[in-house]
C-alpha cells in the first residue's frame, strides 16, 4: 500500500492536484509544500485543512516517513533538485515538469510497464493530450514517418512555468512522440491565446503515414478516446480524421472537470488526472487503465 | 528631428515566403541577398514566414531548411546584417543555437502582443552571448498603448535591445499607430520599429506616422512582398522618408534594381488588396491567413465570409492554421444538417 500524497509546487496544477487527491477515494492527502507562506495556492491549502510549509523539499526531507509518494508540479530545474533529495530516500515520484529524467508515461499506452519506476514523468500537457492519439495511429499503419502536434491553450492556463519551460515543453513533447510512435521525425507548436471567453484546450496531430488502415484507425481512434475518458471525461474528437493519400489530420478538445482550473484548461486538467489515475494504479495493482495491444485491431 | 536617420529591415525573404507558400528557392534568396546588401538594407530577414523551425504541416513546409537558407544568406550580406524572426513555442533553442553558429547578426524574438513573457528566456539566452535582441509584438491591434508598454517594459527588462510592434493583420490606421509608437518611445529610451501591413492600404500612411512617433527602424519589403495583401512597400516607404528628410542608408538606384530583379525572379503576383485581405483586416484576423481561408472553404464547400466571422469570433491569434481547418469542418457539417 502506498497512497499517501505530498504534493510539491503551489501554482494552479499544484492546488488542482490536491483537489484531486482530496476527492480521490485510494488517496490521502499529507502535505502541500511550496516556497512561498503568502503564496494563494498555500492559502488555499490551509483552507483546507491541509499540513502546508514554504519550506518545500526540506520540509519534506524532515517528515519522509509521512508520505509514500510526491506529485512534482514545480519546473524542470526545480525537479531535478527535488529528485536528488527523494532518491536518496527511493521515494516514488510522478513528475508533472518536463524534465525527463524519469519514465516517461501516458497511462493508457504504457503503466503496466512502469509498476516499478521509481520516477515517472508525465511528459506535457501536449503530450497526454496528443499521445494517445498518436499511439493509436501509429497502430493503424505500416510505420509513421513524420507527425506533428500542434496545441493551443487558454493564456490563463498557461502558468509562469509553462511560460519559462516553453523550450522544454517543445524538446519534451517531441522527444516523446517519437519514443511512442518510433516516427523519425516530429514536430510540436504551442501556442497560446488570450481570447476572453477563454479558448478550450485543441490538439491537432498530423501524420505522415506509410499504409495506412482506415478501418482500424476509425476504430484505434475510438478505442483509445474511450480509454482516455475514464479519467478525462470530456477529452473529445473536434476534427474526425481526414486521410489525404498517406495523411492524416485530426483534433481533439479536451473539456477539464473543473476541479479546481476552469472547465476550459483541459490541458491542465488531462497531465493532472494522469498523475492521479497512475498514483491510484500503484495504491493498488489492479490495472484498470492499461491499453493492452490486443484491444487495437 | 528631420535629420534622424531611419533603419530599414527588409523582411521580403520572411514575410515574402508567406505570399508563395514558404518556397523560396536557393538561387531566389542568394541573388536576392547579393543586390539588397549592395543596396545598402540595414537588415536583411530571411526565412520561414512564421520563422525559425516552423516548417511543419500546419504552417506549410519550407522549400529549403532553415540552416540552408542562413547560410547562403550569410555569404551574401556583406555590410547588411542577416536577421531572423523566432517564435518560443513554434522553434526551439536548438534552432536558435544553429543560427547564433551560422553567424546570425539580428534576432527578433517574437510573442502574441499579449503573451511576451513567453520570449524573457529566449531574450536572456541570446543576450548572455551578446547578441542583438529586438522583442516583437505580434498582432499589435489586439492590445491597448498601456498593455504594450507594459509588454515591451518587459521585453526590455529582460534584455532585448528593441522593440517591434507589428501590425499582423493590418487592421491599424495611422492614428493608433501613433498613440502606441509615441507610448513605446516616450518610455523606454530603446529602439522602436514597426511592422505594417496593406489590408487596408494604410502600410506606407503607417510606416511615416511610427517614424514620426519616434520610431527609428521601419519592416518594409520589396514591392510588398508579403503575407496577405503584402507589407510597406520598401521602393515607395524610402523615397517618402527623403521627402520627409529622415536619411536612410538605403541606395535608391540600386533599390530599383533590386525592385526589377524581385519582380522578376521572385514576386510570382504582386501582392494587392483583395476583397479577403479587407475581410481579415476587418475582423483582425492575421494577414497570411488570407490564401489559406480561401483553400480552406473550397475545400470543405463552405461559405469563406461566414468562415471568416466564425474565426474572428473565436478571437484567432496568429498561427493557428489548424482551428481553421476545425472550423470549416464544423461549419460544413452544419450546412449538410440544414
Amino acid at each position: 500500500m502506498s497512497h499517501r500524497v505530498a504534493i510539491i509546487g503551489t501554482g494552479s496544477i499544484g492546488i488542482d492536484l490536491m483537489y484531486k487527491t482530496i476527492k480521490s477515494k485510494k488517496l490521502d492527502l499529507s502535505f502541500v509544500v511550496g516556497r512561498r507562506n503568502d503564496s494563494p495556492g498555500i492559502q488555499e491549502a490551509n483552507t483546507n485543512g491541509i499540513t502546508t510549509s514554504s519550506e518545500g523539499i526540506e520540509f519534506l526531507e524532515k517528515h519522509i516517513n509521512d508520505f509514500d509518494l510526491v506529485f512534482d508540479a514545480t519546473s524542470a530545474d526545480a525537479h531535478i533538485e527535488n529528485d536528488k533529495i527523494l532518491k536518496k530516500y527511493n521515494k516514488f515520484v510522478i513528475d508533472l515538469t518536463p524534465a525527463k529524467i524519469g519514465d516517461l508515461c501516458v497511462p493508457v499506452i504504457n503503466i503496466n510497464s512502469l509498476q516499478k519506476s521509481r520516477n515517472i514523468n508525465l511528459i506535457t500537457c501536449g503530450g497526454q493530450a496528443s499521445l494517445p492519439l498518436a499511439y493509436a495511429i501509429k497502430n493503424s499503419c505500416e510505420e509513421i514517418d513524420y507527425i506533428e502536434v500542434i496545441s493551443s491553450i487558454s493564456s490563463d492556463s498557461a502558468g509562469i512555468a509553462t511560460r519559462k519551460n516553453l523550450d522544454e515543453y517543445i524538446t519534451t513533447t517531441e522527444f516523446a512522440l517519437k519514443k511512442f510512435t518510433k516516427s523519425n521525425s516530429a514536430k510540436a507548436i504551442l501556442n497560446i491565446n488570450p481570447a476572453i471567453p477563454q479558448v478550450c484546450m485543441q490538439t491537432t496531430l498530423y501524420a505522415h503515414c506509410r499504409k495506412i488502415n482506415s478501418e482500424a484507425l476509425k476504430k484505434n481512434i475510438s478505442t483509445i478516446i474511450n480509454m482516455v475518458k475514464k479519467y478525462v471525461p470530456g477529452y473529445q474528437l473536434a476534427l474526425e480524421p481526414i486521410i489525404e493519400s498517406n495523411k492524416i489530420t485530426l483534433a481533439v478538445q479536451v473539456y477539464g472537470s473543473g476541479d479546481y482550473l476552469p472547465e476550459h484548461a483541459g490541458n491542465l486538467d488531462i497531465i493532472n488526472s494522469a498523475a492521479i489515475s497512475i498514483a491510484e494504479f500503484r495504491s493498488i495493482t489492479i490495472n484498470e487503465y492499461n491499453l493492452t495491444e490486443k484491444e487495437l485491431v | 528631428m528631420k535629420t534622424r536617420t531611419v533603419t530599414i529591415s527588409d523582411c521580403s525573404l520572411r514575410d515574402g515566403n508567406h505570399a508563395i507558400k514558404h518556397q523560396l528557392s536557393i538561387d531566389q534568396i542568394s541573388a536576392y541577398c547579393e543586390k539588397a546588401d549592395r543596396a545598402g538594407l540595414d537588415i536583411i530577414e530571411v526565412g520561414h514566414g512564421y520563422g525559425l523551425g516552423a516548417s511543419s504541416s500546419a504552417f506549410g513546409f519550407a522549400k529549403v531548411d532553415d540552416k540552408t537558407m542562413l547560410s547562403i544568406a550569410r555569404e551574401k550580406c556583406k555590410h547588411s546584417k542577416l536577421g531572423i524572426h523566432f517564435v518560443p513555442g513554434v522553434g526551439k533553442h536548438s534552432e536558435l543555437d544553429m543560427a547564433i553558429d551560422i553567424g546570425v547578426d539580428i534576432f527578433r524574438i517574437a510573442s502574441h502582443c499579449t503573451e511576451s513573457n513567453i520570449t524573457y528566456k529566449s531574450i536572456e539566452y541570446l543576450k548572455g552571448q551578446k547578441k542583438t535582441v529586438f522583442g516583437v509584438l505580434i498582432m499589435s491591434h489586439m492590445a491597448d498603448a498601456q498593455r504594450l508598454l507594459k509588454e515591451a517594459s518587459g521585453m526590455k527588462a529582460a534584455g532585448a535591445d528593441g522593440i517591434v510592434l507589428m501590425d499582423s493583420a493590418g487592421y491599424s490606421t495611422p492614428d493608433m499607430v501613433s498613440e502606441k509608437v509615441s507610448a513605446l518611445v516616450d518610455n523606454l529610451g530603446i529602439t522602436i520599429g514597426y511592422h505594417a501591413h496593406n489590408n487596408l492600404g494604410l502600410a506606407v500612411a503607417n510606416s511615416i506616422e511610427a517614424v514620426k512617433a519616434g520610431a527609428s527602424m521601419i519592416d518594409a519589403t520589396i514591392k510588398g512582398f508579403g503575407a496577405g495583401s503584402g507589407n510597406t512597400q520598401l521602393e515607395a516607404t524610402v523615397a517618402v522618408f527623403e521627402r520627409f528628410g529622415y536619411k536612410t542608408n538605403v541606395k535608391f538606384k540600386d533599390l530599383i534594381d533590386l525592385s526589377i530583379h524581385a519582380e522578376n525572379n521572385i514576386i510570382s503576383r504582386i501582392p494587392d488588396i483583395k476583397a479577403i485581405n479587407i475581410m481579415t483586416g476587418m475582423h483582425g484576423l492575421f494577414t497570411g491567413y488570407g490564401t489559406y481561408i480561401q483553400k480552406i472553404s473550397s475545400d470543405f464547400n463552405v461559405d469563406i465570409f461566414e468562415l471568416c466571422e466564425r474565426l474572428s469570433a473565436r478571437k484567432l491569434v496568429a498561427s493557428q492554421e489548424d482551428i481553421i481547418i476545425e472550423e470549416a469542418s464544423k461549419l460544413s457539417r452544419n450546412s449538410i444538417v440544414d
